[in-house]
């Protein structure tokens, strides 16, 4: 029953893209759209935005990727809203997801705080800088904001195609810096009925590219755990199990300060913010029910394959080629 | 599995704090988001921006928006808080605060176990995050 409606759902979600492109104002660009929503009603787009992310985020669980990477592209692309309040809006989408997922991740030891903080630390002081960079950039031109972000989501969606993480990283002798930030742990594996202990290599060069994490995740309002997961796993050879928690939690720190600038800036509009939070928790949790019992794996390759359509969709909008609508 | 072993796969005690906290916060966030934006649409308190404008304007830059609609950026919202939209405001503060508010018990924390390192990252943080926050950096709107 389940498997059908996992289904159903990648067919639902099609449907609501195809509807919401065929929306007179979806098809405009943002700086285009004065006549506010092209006919219809203030309430249209917010209620067709609470439905959309609901959507959004059942298949973000199913398909194993933050709501935030999700949300900047696909409602920049296909709603009628300025891309600054879609990037400030998409940061307060992905912290509230983050931050109702650490309290279970931290209590279950899989999110390890010793891990967290020195990373947290420079990825949210980057992001702040990201942030302010990208408004600055969209101040100037929105389209070049647009552009770059097409580009770094078709770069997401090939790292989430392409990149094989590994379940436990073979760690033979941690690296100073690892050692003397305590960076180990262990953490119980249900699936083995064993505890499993790791620690970390490569930290320094690990927590160089947070730098890089960071100011994409605030430039662009995105999540970070497409990234934070491959540094941390493939990297810096912290399991996945680790890497996956750590992340989501890393993203309630991380997303806090950027989110800060865009809300001081005046991105969040509470008509646009709180369906989309409230749309992708929801979204979320009835994600994790049908998690348990079906995992379409068909569910991934639909998200990469919108993700790569919503990232040329971004670059077309970008340089005004008008080749996707 | 040894007694060592057994305590590693225990959360530290910063970690139980730091989720408590947590889940109490979020779910006041989210309760109060729900609650303010129930106010607004139902127009128990007039918004600052018309309602029904707003579509017209949600198009525009942030700087444009932020002109026309007589808004005002950083913390300028605070004497707006009677108004429907700006009461939204809440929600979104307590949940963008509710890291600042875990760091200040995990100082506290790590100094008591005289981890100084651990201390200074965690006082950083949020030296950084409260900068965000104070709207010094970048809520130049107009």
């Amino acid at each position: 029953m389940l498997n059908i409606l996992a289904r159903s759902g990648g067919w639902l979600f099609g449907f609501l893209m195809v509807f919401v492109s065929s929306c007179p104002a979806a098809a405009t660009t943002a700086g285009q759209v004065t006549t506010g929503a092209a006919g219809h009603p203030w309430w249209f787009w917010p209620i067709i935005l609470f439905f959309f992310c609901l959507v959004l985020g059942i298949l973000a669980v199913m398909a194993g990727v933050g709501g935030g990477v999700l949300y900047v592209p696909l409602v920049s692309g296909f709603f009628p809203f300025h891309i600054d309040f879609v990037r400030g809006v998409g940061l307060m989408v992905a912290l509230a997801g983050a931050l109702a997922a650490g309290p279970g991740l931290l209590r279950r030891n899989l999110a390890n705080l010793r891990l967290a903080l020195p990373v947290a630390l420079i990825a949210s002081t980057c992001s702040i800088l990201g942030a302010m960079l990208g408004l600055y950039l969209s101040s100037l031109n929105p389209n070049i904001i647009q552009a770059c972000l097409g580009m770094t989501i078709v770069g997401i969606a090939m790292l989430l195609l392409f990149s094989k993480n590994t379940e436990k990283p073979v760690v033979t002798k941690q690296d100073a810096i690892g050692l003397a930030l305590g960076l180990t742990g262990a953490y119980w594996d249900d699936g083995a009925r064993e505890s499993v202990e790791w620690k970390t290599h490569r930290t320094l060069l690990g927590l160089c590219l947070f730098i890089l994490v960071g100011l994409l995740a605030g430039m662009f309002g995105l999540g970070a755990g497409w990234a934070n997961v491959p540094v941390l796993n493939l990297l810096m050879g912290v399991p996945l199990k680790v890497s996956v928690a750590t992340s989501k939690f890393l993203l309630s720190i991380t997303d806090t300060s950027a989110a800060w600038i865009y809300m001081n800036r005046g991105c969040v509009i509470p008509l646009i913010g709180v369906p989309s939070i409230v749309g992708l928790m929801l979204g979320s949790l009835i994600g994790v029910k049908i998690l348990a019992v079906a995992k379409p794996k068909m569910i991934r390759y639909i998200v990469i394959a919108v993700l790569f359509f919503a990232g040329l969709k971004a670059i077309d909008k970008g340089f005004g080629l008008g080749l996707l609508g | 599995m040894n007694t060592q072993n057994k305590q590693a796969l225990k959360p530290s005690r910063e970690q139980i704090i730091y989720a408590n906290l947590l889940i109490i916060g979020v779910w006041a966030g989210i309760f109060t988001l729900v609650t303010t934006y129930a106010i607004y649409l139902v127009g128990i308190l007039p918004p600052h921006i018309d309602i029904s404008a707003i579509p017209q304007v949600w198009g525009k830059g942030v700087s444009e928006f932020l002109e026309i609609t007589h808004s005002p950026h950083g913390w300028g919202w605070l004497p707006l808080l009677v108004k429907g939209d700006f009461l939204n405001y809440i929600g979104f503060v307590l949940l963008a605060l509710m890291t600042i508010v875990c760091y200040l018990v995990l100082v506290r924390g790590y100094i008591r176990q005289k981890n100084w390192i651990f201390a200074v990252i965690a006082f950083l943080e949020i030296v950084v995050l409260s900068v965000a926050a104070s709207g010094i950096l970048g809520s130049g709107g107009h």
